[in-house]
């Protein structure tokens, strides 16, 4: 596999213009000529559906939800990075590309980072057109806060929503397509299969979630913004329905998959309460301005209330071992740390299959030092939140946090133009690998997802589509689309009718999250993973044998959906331990326990800058390695210390 | 954080597809902890169910932490159930008590036909959304975003109305099943920023006119709505969708026809 990255070439300022003004377009009165499959409807699928609509496109889009308003993107919390330097305090667009390139650990694109801040600054324009309110300063002009330990306030935020109001903009511009009629909109309705015809995407197989029906849908490419794959650990901070199956069938019929093991875990959720847990919760990572993490310094405390345990007893962990940074040291080196605490039996909090998984976040102190009212001005619907779900008032008792997945940075490899290694096949939002390295940055995941929506994907399909010229046309009844629709059906009924049905899905997806999060999580050994590799085809193969759904295939049925996710979950899972297995090195969310000086992640650039595009091969546990060597003209790589 | 074991008996409404006439069924569900969430105890009771050969009771979730709208039930008799400002998936288990009967039910209006047991059709509140809740501004041809100060008072209002998750508690919550909080929201929001000026008059019109379609029932101050809403969405954006209404039809030029559903 020929892995071309078609940047272009010269200075990086320029790139992207340059790029732009040397392709394809596609003339206003032919668009409409062409059919745009767009699956998901988040703030990548979203944007870029609603977009192609009004240039004229003939879109098609596709949502699992039952309305394109409630894609995953609408949870983040945060913000929304640009560089606009509103607060005159150095921001720069180079900046913003230089923290993003060094945050993700020079595991990312240079040229494709830099295009992401260039177009940060329009999209806050393009939200504030759509209405979207942000906060505002007294004088009526945006303001900006200081995100994930950034140098300079280059965030923008609606309260503690700024994924719903982001995603709701992009909902409203995509309503209005659909109501001009360029936009078709399928909600409920998952896509199960790409149809590739002549080497190229042209198509998808779908089943309707409401009546069972699979249909094929023919077009001129496909576009896929399915989001992140967080989900294969069971416990994440990811909706109950995000899954990985249209990346994973795409992968299967050959675009490489990249960076798998690449995942990033928040410190700040609540923690797991009982083996029924169904998702973690985030909070937002704010509270470690205030709050000061601790657990008891003797086992035999664990158990107590932390309000009887002295001071002099409570062992600070992160104020210790980084008095620079203190609680605010990087979220990798904030979970890492909560693990190794809680694997020295000092976990806090109920205990979960025989851990303690818990640490305090304690705003003791805070309360003391600037008084309740102030403590609840700033965190009061954190707090509520916090106490609608544990039962426990963090004035009164400090809260008990523990690291969750939140995030995939791997995912379908594209070149600069979001090309899979597909033709014709697009990956956009947190579905591809490309903008963050090992490594994101806080409130650089709603910027990513509009910049590939608004303003990369629409250019880019023209380039396509412009190159191509015209596609043959391809029939409901030719082999290529009638066989990927049979292997659809076939599989619906495999998983309907396994030999020796006795457990629900969720059974084998918790055995499966617990193998991957302990053994793939947040520090990763050769041991556990070759274990991990063992163990995850033998569950597989279990799954298949004895996974029990009722009910039929042809009707809404929510046990069949998710097995059919589950199963991509267990090829996913292994390829992510293969990844991280394969990379001898610690660098962003990957930290590999042979290599670390004092407990510091070490990278190795010598042998490990590059982008690992995994090639399906047809056995989920033997797939072809391909190298992507990163370069780095203008952000040379340093070594990360928090010390 | 004290931990309790409950045993109640779930009464829930289960009904096979649209055209089915659908009935009560009870469950047991036992050894549930306090610390569970609502949803999670349904997960309980419906792995049982699948293991032993039975359908699992449909229900909508996605998130599970009150943002996406996606959840949403009627327990005992309340929409979102007895917690206030909180939707189905963030109820836990701690505000029932041992040896609790609960009442499930969908959400129950003509404007959201029921699919299967608890899950109903809102696609309703989309073809309102379709019919004008938007600014038309194209990708790309947006202004600096600084150019246009707004007022601090007025964006943080627009973000008040901003906050409706569309989860359709509102429509369950009304006598009427009446649409009027969800509408009024997004009229509110964006009539009263300076974007959103150019529509004003048209969205109202077209908006209302869609939900009058979709057969909701019209507002008579009941209140009921912003007792259930589980992001406290303020009754008094009805006031304003209805003075709206009103500056629209005084300044029409034309008419707008209701559209088909």
């Amino acid at each position: 596999m020929e892995l071309r990255s078609n940047e272009p070439a010269g200075p990086i300022e320029n790139r992207w213009e340059k790029h732009k003004e040397a392709n394809k377009l596609v003339a206003p009165a032919n668009r409409r000529k062409y059919t745009v499959i767009v699956v998901g409807s988040g703030l990548a699928g979203g944007a870029a559906a609603a977009s192609l609509g009004e240039m004229g496109y003939n879109v098609k889009c596709f949502c699992y939800q039952d309305s394109p308003r409630r894609a995953h993107s609408i949870a983040a919390q945060g913000g929304i990075n640009a560089a606009k330097n509103y607060q005159n305090d150095g921001d720069s667009v180079y900046r913003l590309f230089y923290d993003t390139v060094k945050g993700g650990d020079f595991r990312s694109r240079e040229s494709n980072v830099y295009r992401l801040a260039e177009l940060s600054t329009q999209i806050i324009d393009q939200a504030v057109a759509q209405g979207v309110p942000f906060a505002r300063e007294y004088g009526g002009l945006l303001g900006n806060r200081s995100f994930g330990g950034a140098q300079v306030s280059r965030t923008f935020y609606a309260r503690g929503q700024t994924g719903q109001q982001l995603l709701l903009g992009a909902y409203q511009a995509l309503s209005r397509q659909i109501e001009a009629g360029t936009v078709e909109m399928f909600s409920r309705t998952e896509m199960l299969d790409v149809i590739i015809h002549d080497g190229r995407a042209r198509g998808i197989v779908t089943r309707c979630m409401k009546t069972g029906q699979v249909s094929p849908h023919i077009a001129d490419m496909v576009v896929l913004c399915t989001g992140g794959y967080g989900n294969v650990f069971y416990l994440s901070t990811n909706a109950k329905g995000c899954n990985c199956t249209a990346v994973w069938r795409a992968h299967r019929h050959g675009a490489a998959f990249a960076n798998p093991c690449y995942t990033q875990i928040h410190p700040t959720c609540i923690p797991q309460a009982g083996a029924y847990q169904s998702k973690l919760t985030l909070m937002s990572e704010s509270l470690r301005n205030d709050g000061r993490v601790w657990v008891p310094r003797n086992k035999e405390d664990v158990t107590k209330r932390p309000e009887d345990i002295p001071e002099a007893d409570r062992y600070y962990y992160l104020e210790e071992r980084y008095p620079a940074f203190g609680n605010l040291v990087p979220r990798d080196v904030a979970s890492r740390n909560a693990l190794n605490v809680t694997n020295d039996g000092l976990g806090v909090g109920p205990e979960v299959d025989g851990e303690r998984r818990g640490v305090y976040l304690d705003f003791d102190d805070a309360i003391s030092r600037l008084g309740e009212q102030m403590i609840r001005e700033r965190y009061g619907n954190l707090f509520d939140m916090y106490e609608r779900i544990t039962g426990d008032s963090p004035y009164k008792t400090p809260m008990r946090i523990y690291p969750a997945t939140h995030y995939t940075m791997g995912g379908l490899w594209v070149d600069y133009n979001l090309q899979t290694t597909i033709p014709g096949l697009f990956a956009g939002g947190e579905a591809n690998f490309s903008d963050h390295g090992a490594n994101r940055l806080g409130a650089s995941a709603l910027m990513q997802g509009l910049a590939d929506g608004y303003f990369v994907l629409p250019f880019t399909v023209g380039n396509y589509l412009g190159e191509v010229r015209t596609l043959p046309p391809l029939a409901d009844d030719h082999a290529d689309v009638a066989g990927a629709v049979k292997a659809v059906e076939e599989r619906v009924q495999k998983l309907m009718n396994a030999p020796d049905p006795k457990h629900a899905p969720e059974y084998f997806h918790r055995k499966l999250g617990r193998i991957i999060w302990t053994k793939c999580g947040m520090s990763r050994n050769k041991e556990g993973l070759e274990q991990a590799l063992r163990e995850i085809p033998t569950l597989r193969d279990q799954f298949w044998r004895e996974v029990k759904i009722t009910g039929t295939g042809e009707e809404l049925n929510q046990t069949l959906e998710r097995a059919g996710r589950v199963a991509d979950f267990f090829e996913l899972g292994e390829l992510m331990c293969l990844d991280a297995l394969k990379r001898e090195e610690s660098c962003g969310g990957h930290f590999r326990e042979e290599h670390e000086e004092n407990g510091e992640a070490l990278r190795d650039d010598e042998h490990f800058s590059y982008v690992a595009a995994w090639e399906w091969t047809g056995n989920p546990g033997e797939p072809r390695l391909n190298q992507e060597p990163l370069t780095f003209e203008y952000v040379k790589p340093t070594k990360r210390s928090y010390k | 954080m004290s931990e309790e074991l409950l045993n109640l008996t779930l009464h829930v409404w289960r009904q096979d597809g649209p055209n089915d006439s659908g009935r009560f069924e009870t469950h047991k569900a036992n050894d549930i902890t306090t610390h569970m969430s609502f949803l999670e105890m349904l997960d309980v009771v419906n792995e049982e169910l699948i293991e032993n050969g039975k359908l699992p009771i449909a229900f909508d979730h996605d998130c599970r932490e009150g943002i996406c709208g996606t959840c949403g039930m009627v327990i005992n008799g309340v929409a979102h159930g007895p917690q206030k400002l909180t939707t189905t998936c963030q109820l836990h288990m701690r505000q029932f008590n041992d040896g609790d009967e609960i009442w499930l039910e969908p959400w129950r209006a003509s404007g959201f036909p029921v699919l299967k047991d608890l899950v109903v059709d809102r696609t309703a509140f989309d073809r309102i959304i379709q019919a004008g809740g938007y600014i038309s501004i194209r990708t790309g041809s947006a202004s600096e975003a600084n150019e246009m100060p707004i007022a601090k008072e007025i964006a943080d209002q627009a973000m008040d109305a901003a906050e409706c998750i569309g989860c359709g508690a509102c429509v369950a919550a009304c006598p009427n099943a009446s649409a009027s909080l969800f509408t009024a929201a997004k009229i509110s929001h964006l009539s009263l920023l300076p974007q959103g000026q150019a529509e004003r008059q048209d969205r109202s019109r077209k908006m209302v006119a869609q939900m009058d379609a979709e057969g909701f029932g019209g507002c008579t101050n009941h209140g009921e709505c912003e007792e259930a809403c589980p992001k406290g969405v303020s009754l008094r954006w009805i006031a304003r969708m209805n003075r709206e209404l009103v500056r629209s039809m005084v300044k029409a030029d034309a008419p707008i026809e209701n559209r088909k559903r």
